[in-house]
């Protein structure tokens, strides 16, 4: 698939070179990219989703690697494998239904169809357990090692009627390839769609001559604020330029655009207009699993004043930017620090720093770092397309959209199938 | 973030190792942090007091009594005659609060560098003041020195309870007054005005500028021993005439309020008077309709074109005038320090008119300089301390003295204002808080501050091992002019941008601020965005000392940020 090959080095250029601006747009390219990628998989009759399963995590891995502090990309790639999985099963189960096996479980006297109702059952009996519990070491080692066994117990009960079943296992390998791309597309079509489906809940939370602080911008924060507006909401905005890159003033300029009443502050006054706001609304880069957000710089400062004053911390983010990792060490791991330059010239103190201390080590050190981390008891609500949730309720979402298998993205190198 | 945080000494900012290193260093909190000093010349109680010391009493100890005691003296108190300082007012009623306020786990996080802090503090420590008017001349003589000992323990207990105060997130080094105090000192301030009042203006101005300076809240803010022995001596007879009833009186005493700019009519009545044309600002902030919103890009052209128009203004005065306009000149410190030597040059210059006293027409003149300043740049409250300390010392001339005279005696008391409350408490601040700068330290500071900017360099010229991280913000980004200068002297710093506080509080084991001004409920008023660094240092358990001289105090309360401020010019933000 020399194409699809190209497609994937051109992305992971992209990535590697910060090329692509903002976790939607990662997100979706990286979706449509995975389509691709699929939809040229070549997959064997036995253990289809198997080998999606692989080369969608082939790929993702190099995505992964390429920018890990990208977490969208992550996000998509595990969405991507947990749709693969619930595809399959749900195919699985439908087929095994489809074969007239409602009463399977009682029926163990019955020589002929001995294999199949074990198998059924099996199947049945497996696909039950992982859907219905977490993953624990009893199931998981109860499942063949490689966690496409579904297709795999169901190609050896197969083999005793092959031939019977493979006109069923070759349409079934289409429709899982159709399945799963179907599903894609929606997926992409909810990334595109996040902020009107969050911007729905405006209503909800901005009310008659609230004053709302803002940091920094984002596009999510804009819509949501102007949905308010349309709704004859009257409110006051203040926003927070957000150094380095003082992206607040195009913020600002759109809010005014849009006939909203802004006011652009410093960050460094933050802390002494939030005493006469009611709302901070803020974007996230990432949501973790345990409720922390990973997000523009600054915004932990403005989160603890906001935990001073009492005044609500909400946080808006499409579902692609939950993610099921454990935040870590965040301040150091998910974080990037960016050029110096854009505190310092570079020329500006070159006059000075000629002087080396005794040890020769250099004197002057500039950091920029990108993100920041908000733990999760400082933020009051978080706003997705599925609706507001509390911090410690995101947890639940990820059983939702993500498979546990799928945390660690690597590709198997010992192929037990 | 876990609450009793690790010290994590990284003295090589290359390598950033956050959380996984075993600290090389012993915990800093446990060092004798004490000035070498200062404590060697006092006995062991006080050795014995400081949380750090291996003989430790535990900080709930009741300090011994004072009798035991009575021989310390720290070296500043031998001067003093002490007439007002009344310590037997002070100790008891200071004493249980000690004892009861310091709770444990509160207290030691910020043990070494409160503890160390208040066994320092006390030659500077105007907390023996207060005590002054409510007692009969005839008893002020006992020995201030007793202070000592439950000052010790009466600070370290009152700091670890000031980290129960959130309201400012604000930690100076300082004491609060018990109510008996702060009656008294009350009662001194309403008899200082009622009899400047009355007898037009001889002594108590002075001692109630010298007791609303003595209002040493921050220990750091020394106050020269002869500066004490003057005023002492003037409040010491002025209390004398200060019978009559002050209840009178007390509806006067209260400070006056501010201008505010949302009262029509007063507006139009300072516009008449002004000198400076001022354009009120097109977009104004309803929030801070109180506050006066210009456009500040057009007086520098006019008042240019004015110069030769304005009669009575001063060439010293309109330079200082146009340097705050144009921005040169800023900082608290060298804004007093410039209007306070012009005003010595029109001092110099002063000639008496006809028909008139010299007393009132300079006040006069003086008050219209004043006006035009304001104009300029909205004063800061260190130099509206100056103005009302010269004004008083106007007030104050015998009428006895030749104009000649007269110019001289103001003359050097300016001077001697410059020097004692600004350069020399500098000079103590410098010296105290040297001591509470560690090797290993890593230092955070925000903006741009003459007292902080000395610390570091004295430090860096004892030769401590430290490194500073400068945190800047806009707009006017005066962390780079402080970075220039520390990079310039070899010390080895950090510059970020006021976001990444939370970021860099990681590794920062002090945080250094500067204060334009401490105000009367202990909230610090300060340059935008220090509350930001101190509330994240709170929130990462990073001890925070604030360096203000004690000319600066102001006996004004303020709750927020909006109630009163100053606002900045539009075009340095966008």
């Amino acid at each position: 698939m020399p194409d699809v090959q190209a497609l994937v080095n051109d992305f992971l250029n992209k990535l590697k070179k910060r090329k692509i601006e903002g976790s939607q747009a990662t997100s979706r390219q990286t979706a449509e990219l995975l389509r691709s990628v699929i939809s040229q998989q070549r997959v064997p009759y036995n253990n289809q989703a198997g080998a999606l399963i692989d080369a969608v995590k082939a790929v993702g891995e190099q995505l992964i690697a390429a920018n890990p502090v990208e977490l969208a990309v992550g996000n998509i790639v595990r969405r991507v494998l947990h749709i693969i999985r619930e595809e399959d099963l749900s195919l699985t189960t439908a087929a095994m239904a489809g074969l007239n096996l409602s009463a399977v479980s009682d029926d163990e006297d019955d020589e002929e169809r001995d294999d199949l109702p074990v198998l059924s059952a099996a199947v049945v009996a497996a696909a039950a357990r992982s859907t219905l519990r977490p993953p624990s070491l009893q199931t998981l080692l109860e499942d063949m090692p490689d966690t496409a066994a579904i297709p795999h117990t169901s190609s050896s009960g197969g083999d005793s009627e092959g031939k019977s079943k493979s006109a069923d296992k070759s349409s079934r390998s289409r429709k899982l390839k159709h399945d799963v791309i179907e599903a894609v597309n929606e997926l992409i079509q909810d990334i595109t769609t996040c902020h009107e489906q969050i911007a729905e809940q405006a209503v909800e939370h901005i009310h008659q001559n609230e004053v709302i602080l803002t940091l920094g911008s984002s596009r999510t924060v804009l819509e949501f604020l102007c949905a308010a507006k349309e709704k004859k909401r009257s409110f006051r905005v203040f926003v927070a330029e957000g150094a380095p890159r003082y992206q607040g003033h195009l913020l600002a300029k759109e809010l005014v655009a849009r006939g909203l009443q802004t006011t652009l502050i410093t960050d460094s006054a933050v802390f002494a207009m939030i005493s006469r706001v009611n709302m901070v609304i803020v974007g996230a880069h990432a949501v973790m699993a345990n409720g922390g957000v990973i997000a523009p710089v600054g915004l932990n400062m403005v989160a603890l004043a906001a935990q001073k004053h009492a005044v609500p911390f909400v946080v808006l983010a499409g579902s692609h930017k939950l993610c099921p990792l454990y935040p870590h060490n965040p301040e150091v791991l998910l974080n990037e620090l960016r050029s110096p330059s854009e505190l310092l010239d570079f020329g500006e103190f070159s006059d000075c720093l000629d002087f080396r201390s005794v040890t020769g080590s250099p004197l002057l050190h500039v950091v920029n770092p990108t993100f920041d981390y908000v733990p999760p008891k400082l933020v009051s609500l978080f706003i997705t397309d599925t609706g507001g949730h509390n911090p410690s309720y995101m947890y639940r979402l990820i059983a939702d959209y993500y498979s546990a298998d799928d945390l660690v993205v690597k590709r198997r190198t010992t192929s037990g199938n | 973030m876990d609450p009793r945080r690790a010290p994590r000494t990284v003295s090589d900012p290359k390598v950033r190792q956050v959380g996984f290193f075993a600290p090389g260093a012993a915990i800093p909190d446990r060092s004798q942090s004490g000035p070498p000093d200062h404590i060697s010349s006092l006995p062991p109680t006080i050795a014995d007091l400081s949380p750090s010391g291996a003989n430790s009493l535990s900080p709930v100890m009741i300090p011994p009594p004072r009798h035991a005691s009575a021989p310390l003296s720290p070296l500043r108190r031998d001067t003093v005659p002490v007439g007002s300082y009344n310590a037997s007012d002070f100790m008891p009623a200071t004493s249980p609060t000690a004892a009861t306020s310091s709770s444990d786990d509160v207290a030691w996080v910020g043990r070494g560098g409160r503890a160390g802090a208040a066994s320092s503090s006390f030659p500077g420590g105007g907390f023996d003041m207060p005590a002054a008017s409510s007692v009969p001349a005839s008893g002020l003589t006992t020995v201030s020195v007793v202070n000592l000992p439950p000052g010790l323990s009466e600070k370290a207990g009152v700091a670890a309870e000031l980290q129960n105060d959130r309201t400012t997130h604000s930690k100076p080094l300082k004491e609060k007054m018990t109510k008996a105090e702060r009656r008294a000192l009350q009662e001194a301030q309403r008899a200082a005005k009622a009899a400047a009042k009355a007898e037009g203006g001889k002594a108590p101005p002075a001692s109630s500028g010298a007791v609303s300076s003595a209002n040493a809240k921050s220990a750091k803010a020394a106050k020269p021993s002869s500066q004490k022995n003057d005023n002492v001596t003037v409040a010491a007879s002025e209390k004398k005439g200060s019978d009559r009833p002050p209840e009178k009186d007390r509806k006067k005493d209260v400070p006056q309020p501010r201008m505010q700019y949302d009262d029509k009519s007063r507006v139009e009545k300072a516009k008449k008077r002004a000198v400076v044309k001022q354009t009120e600002a097109r977009n104004r902030v309803e929030l801070f309709r109180h506050l006066p919103q210009y456009e500040h890009g057009t007086q520098l052209p006019d008042l240019e074109s004015k110069f030769f128009q304005l009669d009575p203004m001063h060439p010293a005065v309109y330079k200082v005038g146009l340097q705050y306009l144009s921005g040169d000149l800023c900082g608290g410190n060298a804004r007093c320090i410039a209007m306070l030597l012009a005003f010595q040059e029109v001092i110099k210059d002063y000639s008496t008119p006809p028909e008139k006293t010299l007393v009132r027409d300079l006040t006069a003149k003086i008050g219209s300089y004043v006006s035009f300043l304001i104009e300029c740049r909205p004063l800061s409250i260190s130099m509206g301390n100056a103005i009302r300390f010269l004004k008083n010392r106007i007030a104050k001339l015998p009428l006895t003295f030749s104009e000649s005279e007269a110019k001289a005696t103001l003359h050097s008391d300016i001077d001697r204002f410059i020097n004692e409350k600004i350069i020399l408490a500098d000079k103590v601040i410098v010296k105290h808080a040297v001591t509470k700068i560690r090797d290993g330290d890593v230092l955070l500071t925000y903006g741009s501050s003459s007292a902080v900017e000395m610390i570091l360099l004295h430090a860096h010229e004892l030769g401590k091992q430290f490194r500073v991280v400068v945190v800047d913000s806009r707009p006017k980004l005066e962390g780079k002019l402080l970075l220039r200068r520390l990079v310039g002297k070899g010390i080895s710093c950090t510059y970020t941008h006021m976001n990444a506080v939370s970021y860099i509080m990681h590794e920062v084991t002090r945080v250094f601020l500067g204060a334009s001004s401490v105000l009367s409920n202990g909230t610090v008023y300060s340059s935008v965005g220090t509350a930001c660094v101190a509330m994240v240092a709170h929130a990462f358990h990073v001890p925070v000392l604030v360096c203000c001289e004690a000319y600066k105090f102001h006996e004004r309360v303020q709750l927020d940020s909006i109630c009163s401020n100053e606002l900045g010019k539009h075009f340095w933000f966008l």
